[in-house]
């Protein structure tokens, strides 16, 4: 019999500082603290906290400041072979049931062309050939962005995964796995996007700010792409009359 | 077109607004001839339905002739008489399939907002603020009906409009808080409100088998309806309600209750006033005063029935009395499409005649006044209807 699956999200290392920089922090912690037990004066408190800091940081290898920012020295990844290097950038994952067969929904995500309809703010995909796409993304505020694409697993009716070609303005990868829900229950969409904001760490830390804007994009693409395979149609209340001024107006 | 515009808290008005149009493939485009005032709306009225905008065009339970259809709705045509659903549902997914229409997977705009507030969002509803769709509502000479395919029925021509109506929302609604409770021979159902609601469920738990029903309100003209349409009833103005239930049910007391009052519930007991003050201080959202007291009141092993509308949170709710009496509780929007055929069937067959519960009758134009006299149970008031088409 097969054990219970228990769920297990994906995790990141609590490591995020490479071995020379912890080897770094140690020395200047011990060196803080001795040199500040050796004045005794109104700043050796301020410098006895930084060094312990500074060792703590040296022995764990943890930066919650790196974390904030996520920035990772830890980990060194050849950017030449990945879109987006391994645990940096933006990670977004969700999941959606849809009450069709997979080939439906398989089909629907093979052709690429279908998906700036479920895509706000994607203004076109377009195929280049060998398994590319051209991609236009016009961002809320008018900013475009465009990236050349590739698909490098294509099984079907169970995963298509894709990833940025090399001089993206965004780098990115992603993947859409299809798995058979319950009996009755439809099709399992699970979407797992990464991508590298532009900017940056500062602009990465601003993005955290503004919370899960990329979970809520993922969220909705989900939602429309559910409403056009089992509608054929997306729910809008868009362009209906109301008493507003404007639209009393038009 | 006329419309009813919901203006801010206590302001509706009628304005001349833009007609509505087709937008996708699954809608229609109705004339309406009837459409209603519900007491739901009164919570919009008094602001304590979040997230109405100014302007919205409010009401949901309306039926007329369909003008125009979508490119893919084929079993609708021109001129087609047909009642609409208050919840909008697609027809396709999951939920609809297994007949639970009001929870939807497709059909709210506004997805992400309500499930924020109530973790998955249930369907997109007519005029009903924009946590539930942002739809435009009926209470206007024409309406946008999206997925009418399923969301338009088409009912008898020897039926009127005041027969058919309530076919919309309040039937339905009163059909499955009786359904809700389980009803078997010999049973006893205790409802407390005696509006719109409380009148069909009182009625439908007698055609669903119910050996007593009794009602509870303060209203005489309410109450008055409630016992012409069967039920024993207790003023809780003048007698204590738990104390009368135990007497009347031989010291049992009633099999299932029925909470036809919702977050708006008026009281006389201490409780009461603890829910206005917590309410407004923000510590609750609803006041579940009738809630409580049917929880207290219900016996043992029975069910708690909610067709009142529940927005946010309440506070000190007797779930130990719920426990301890291992109670069951039914709630939820009404599965209107799931009914239509059925409660036709029974308006037909002459078991009931819906048009019973309606006081007023009264033009479009006359709306901003109905809301008043209705919310304060002015002039006899149970039931508005509204024609748009005719003079004020």
């Amino acid at each position: 019999m097969e054990a219970p699956q228990l769920y297990d999200p994906p995790q990141r290392s609590a490591i995020n500082i490479g071995q020379e920089e912890r080897t770094f922090s140690l020395i200047g912690g011990i060196g803080l603290i001795t040199f500040a037990l050796w004045r005794r004066s109104a700043i050796s408190i301020p410098m006895l906290l930084t060094g312990f800091g500074l060792i703590y940081r040296g022995m764990t290898g943890n930066s919650s400041l790196y974390g904030a920012l996520d920035r990772n020295t830890a980990v060194k990844s050849n950017p030449a072979n990945v879109s987006v290097p391994h645990q940096q950038g933006v990670h977004v994952e969700r999941a959606v049931t849809v009450n069709r067969p997979v080939e439906d929904l398989y089909n629907f995500w093979h052709d690429p062309v279908n998906l700036p309809q479920v895509m706000g703010y994607v203004d076109s995909i377009q195929p280049i050939g060998n398994n590319q796409t051209h991609w236009t993304v016009k961002l809320p505020g008018g900013a475009k962005v465009e990236f050349d694409s590739e698909v490098y697993t294509d099984t079907p009716n169970e995963v298509i995964s894709w990833r940025s070609l090399p001089g993206s303005q965004v780098e990115n990868a992603g993947s859409v796995r299809f798995r058979p829900a319950p009996v009755g229950r439809g099709t399992e969409v699970h979407l797992n996007v990464d991508f590298v904001p532009p900017g940056g760490p500062l602009a990465q830390a601003l993005l955290k700010l503004f919370g899960d804007v990329p979970n809520q994009y993922i969220a909705q693409y989900l939602r429309d792409f559910k409403q056009m395979m089992e509608t054929g149609e997306k729910a809008t209340n868009k362009s209906q009359s109301s008493g507003r001024k404007e639209a009393v107006q038009q | 077109m006329r419309a009813v515009t919901w203006q801010g808290t206590g302001k509706i008005q009628v304005d001349n607004v833009p007609d509505p149009q087709i937008i996708n493939p699954h809608d229609s485009i109705v004339q309406i001839t009837t459409t209603c005032i519900c007491g739901s709306d009164l919570h919009m009225y008094d602001g304590y339905i979040p997230t109405m905008e100014r302007g919205d065009i409010v009401g949901h339970e309306f039926m007329g002739r369909i003008v125009e259809v979508g490119s893919e709705v084929k079993n609708l045509k021109v001129g087609d008489r047909v009642v609409v659903p208050f919840t909008i549902a697609c027809g396709e997914c999951f939920y609809c399939k297994l007949g639970l229409w009001s929870l939807c997977d497709n059909s709210n705009p506004n997805a992400a907002a309500a499930e924020a507030m109530y973790g998955y969002s249930p369907a997109g509803l007519f005029g009903y603020s924009h946590l539930f769709g942002g739809y435009a509502g009926g209470q206007a000479e024409y309406a946008r009906v999206p997925f009418s395919n399923v969301g338009c029925f088409k009912v008898p021509d020897e039926l009127t409009d005041e027969q058919t109506i309530f076919l919309t929302d309040i039937f339905p609604t009163g059909y499955m808080a009786a359904e809700n409770c389980n009803i078997h021979s010999g049973d006893t159902v205790a409802v407390w409100g005696c509006g719109p609601v409380a009148q069909f469920a009182i009625r439908s738990a007698y055609l669903l088998g119910a050996e007593r029903v009794i009602a509870i309100d303060r209203i005489p003209e309410r109450l008055e309806m409630a016992r012409k349409g069967g039920a024993e009833v207790i003023n809780y103005e003048q007698m204590d309600v738990p104390d009368a239930l135990r007497e009347m049910t031989g010291g049992r007391g009633p099999d299932s209750v029925i909470d036809a009052v919702g977050m708006e519930a008026h009281g006389t007991e201490l409780d009461y006033w603890y829910d206005r003050i917590a309410q407004q201080i923000r510590l609750e959202t609803d006041r579940p005063t009738a809630l409580r007291q049917a929880i207290q009141a219900c016996r043992k092993g029975g069910t708690v029935s909610m067709p009142g509308v529940y927005g946010g949170f309440i506070d000190k709710l007797p779930m130990g009395a719920a426990f301890n009496k291992g109670l069951t509780f039914k709630m939820g929007q009404t599965h209107v499409h799931k009914y239509l055929a059925p409660l036709t069937e029974h308006i037909q067959q002459g078991r009931i005649d819906p048009s019973f519960v309606i006081t007023h009758e009264v033009p479009l134009d006359r709306a901003p006044e109905m809301y008043k006299t209705f919310r304060d149970k002015q002039d006899g008031c149970i039931k508005v209807v509204l024609k748009p088409g005719t003079s004020a």
